[in-house]
């Protein structure tokens, strides 16, 4: 298959400069765009494209973009672009593939995206860990001050662009899009109400678009090859390639750019090398630690947004996390619920209480010291932190959905470790 | 109050400070914007947050020392309590869970005599946990200092410190 994103990206990667991404086309899309095509033509590519957010929503990207308030709708002042590069999503190594190895292709999207919505001024949002990137994309922008791809009037156009790497202090809730924007303007990062809708009233009260690394990554070859092309790109309803990854107890864990809609038996077994001697797949989070799981029954299933939801789960980033048949899935639900009650902003009592009580209820089960009652109280935790619109934003349902997953598919696992209280030990696998 | 109130800010940031806090100044509407901000950029140069740090952040910034901890005890990688010279962000989420972080954690703890939270008798490195590194197909995983260490067993844990601390003492 053809390799867009990661068409710079070899097996055995090394960081590309200005001249080498130039070499393979790069900056061609910006050139068309400011040369040929109105910021109107832009968005148009992008709808037909029926590009989906890759950040985890899988919002479309042109009817996101569609929201920002263009000409005399739009009061003076600044527009902003923001791309989320804080990927913190437990079992998510997607967007760092991109930014430490072809940083170009990251700001040629960005530029590209802020032309179409008229924003002027341009943020990456960057976890703190991620100092390699930090740098490559910190050296790749001054290269593109030098070269006039950012700067004032832009390849001699009307189009202005200022660009800047704000490395988070951390906190999971950062990448959540409205909490992003009150980091970015130095506060707590609790997320907002919507409406407004960032698009509006998004950075400083101005309208700001919030877009995930790889989406953003996709727009300069939309731009430079059209809708068209990147249609026929999927093997399934969902157009264009994505960044799959698998990680957990298989023989080959990675990350590779495959057309959507390869199923997941494909990347797991031909891509990831299947499981390891003498283990089997009990079960999988299809795209981070905040969806649901899935069992080999799902194994012919197509990575494709709308397929993965009608499973039960969402596609949310597309790295796969492997459960395997020793590792104990109450453990593992465990430890995702630690990370989410750690995590909570702790704005909305469900989340900032509810979450650390669910965590206290599987310590138990884990250690032995299970009830037959708790497996009734996970299950009206499930429903009430869980509830959408009980919470201000998505991460205490998101926190929910592995575990009310796990009640579905491994019910046994939690009755056979209360069954054994008071026994020695439990009998979890641990790690 | 009035001497509380009126304490000469030079007496705790530096001038250098000053010029790099206000720097960030420029690109916000109003000087709270840049909070975390000067607040990475003290901690940079000293390694942690004091009170007395807080405090002058606070009145160049002209906010309440109260709504500036607020902010610096939000996020993980601002340091209200001294840390070593480099700290240790080990993975604990749940890739990193799944391939044995738990063992890989006990191997770190072993070799330098400290649990989460703790310093180094030598003062070089602090434990910290930390979510998902974003390394999951290396994992176990943890950051010492700037560098990410993966694959993570029991002798690459021993040569990490051990050559560390070899390289400064002999």
């Amino acid at each position: 298959m053809e390799r867009v994103l990661t068409r710079n990206i070899g097996d055995d990667p090394i960081p590309i400069d200005l001249v080498a991404y130039e070499a393979n086309e790069g900056y061609e899309g910006l050139k068309k765009a400011l040369g040929n095509l109105s910021p109107e033509d832009c968005e148009s590519i992008v709808k037909d494209s029926k590009l989906r957010g890759r950040g985890g929503a899988g919002f479309p990207t042109g009817m996101k973009w569609s929201f920002v308030p263009r000409g005399d709708a739009c009061t003076p002042g600044h527009k902003y672009l923001v791309c989320n590069a804080d990927e913190m999503e437990p079992g998510t190594f997607k967007d760092r593939l991109l930014m430490e190895f072809d940083p170009h292709q990251l700001i040629e999207g960005m530029i590209l995206s802020a032309y179409t919505l008229g924003a002027d001024i341009a943020y990456i949002f960057i976890r703190g860990e991620y100092v390699v990137s930090i740098q490559r994309l910190r050296d790749a922008i001054a290269e593109c001050y030098e070269k006039n791809y950012l700067g004032k009037n832009i390849l001699g156009s009307e189009f202005n662009l200022e660009m800047y790497v704000h490395p988070s202090a951390g906190r999971y809730i950062c990448g959540e899009e409205t909490a992003l924007i009150n980091a970015l303007e130095g506060k707590r990062a609790n997320p907002r109400a919507k409406p407004p809708f960032p698009q509006v009233s998004g950075l400083w009260g101005r309208p700001t678009i919030v877009n995930n690394v790889e989406t953003l990554c996709n727009i300069p070859h939309i731009i430079h090859r059209g809708a068209d092309w990147f249609l026929t790109l999927g093997r399934g309803e969902d157009s264009g390639t994505k960044l799959f990854g698998v990680s957990g107890k298989v023989n080959n864990p990675g990350c590779w750019e495959l057309p959507m809609g390869t199923p997941v038996r494909e990347i797991i077994e031909d891509h990831a090398g299947g499981m390891q001697a003498g283990l089997e797949l009990k079960g999988f989070l299809p795209g981070g630690g905040s969806t649901d799981f899935l069992t080999s029954d799902h194994l012919d299933l197509a990575m494709d947004y709308n397929v993965i939801g009608a499973a039960g789960s969402r596609m949310g980033t597309g790295t796969m996390i492997i459960l395997d048949d020793q590792t104990c899935p109450v453990g593992m639900v465990l430890n995702l619920i630690r990370f989410f009650a750690q995590e909570s902003c702790g704005f909305c009592t469900p989340c900032r209480d509810g979450l650390p009580w669910t965590r206290q209820v599987l310590e138990d089960i884990y250690n032995g010291r299970g009830r037959k009652e708790d497996l009734e109280t996970l299950a009206y935790q499930v429903k009430y932190i869980g509830g959408i619109g009980n919470t201000h934003c998505a991460l205490a349902p998101g926190a929910m959905e592995p575990l009310q997953s796990a009640l579905k598919y491994f019910y046994s696992d939690f009755e056979k470790l209360i069954e054994c209280t008071g026994s020695q030990q439990s009998n979890g696998a641990r790690g | 109050m009035e001497t509380l109130i009126q304490t000469d800010i030079h007496c705790h940031l530096t001038e250098e400070e000053i010029v790099a806090i206000d720097a960030e100044l420029e690109h916000v509407p109003y000087k709270s914007g840049a909070a975390i901000d000067a607040l990475k950029i003290v901690q940079s140069r000293r390694g942690w947050i004091s009170d007395d740090s807080l405090a002058a952040i606070s009145r160049h910034l002209e906010m309440s020392i109260d709504e500036l901890e607020g902010i610096a005890t939000f996020y993980n990688l601002i340091y209200r309590r001294p840390v070593g010279e480099k700290v240790i962000l080990f993975c604990d989420s749940v890739s990193c869970w799944i391939c044995g972080c738990e063992s890989a954690k006990e191997k770190v703890s072993e070799v330098l005599k400290i649990g989460y939270g703790e310093t180094t008798a030598d003062n070089k490195y602090t434990l910290l946990p930390v979510p998902c590194l974003g390394a999951c197909d290396r994992a176990p995983v943890m950051m010492v200092g700037d560098e990410l260490i993966t694959n993570l067993d029991d002798a690459k844990i021993e040569a990490t410190f051990n050559q560390n601390s070899s390289r400064e003492d002999y």
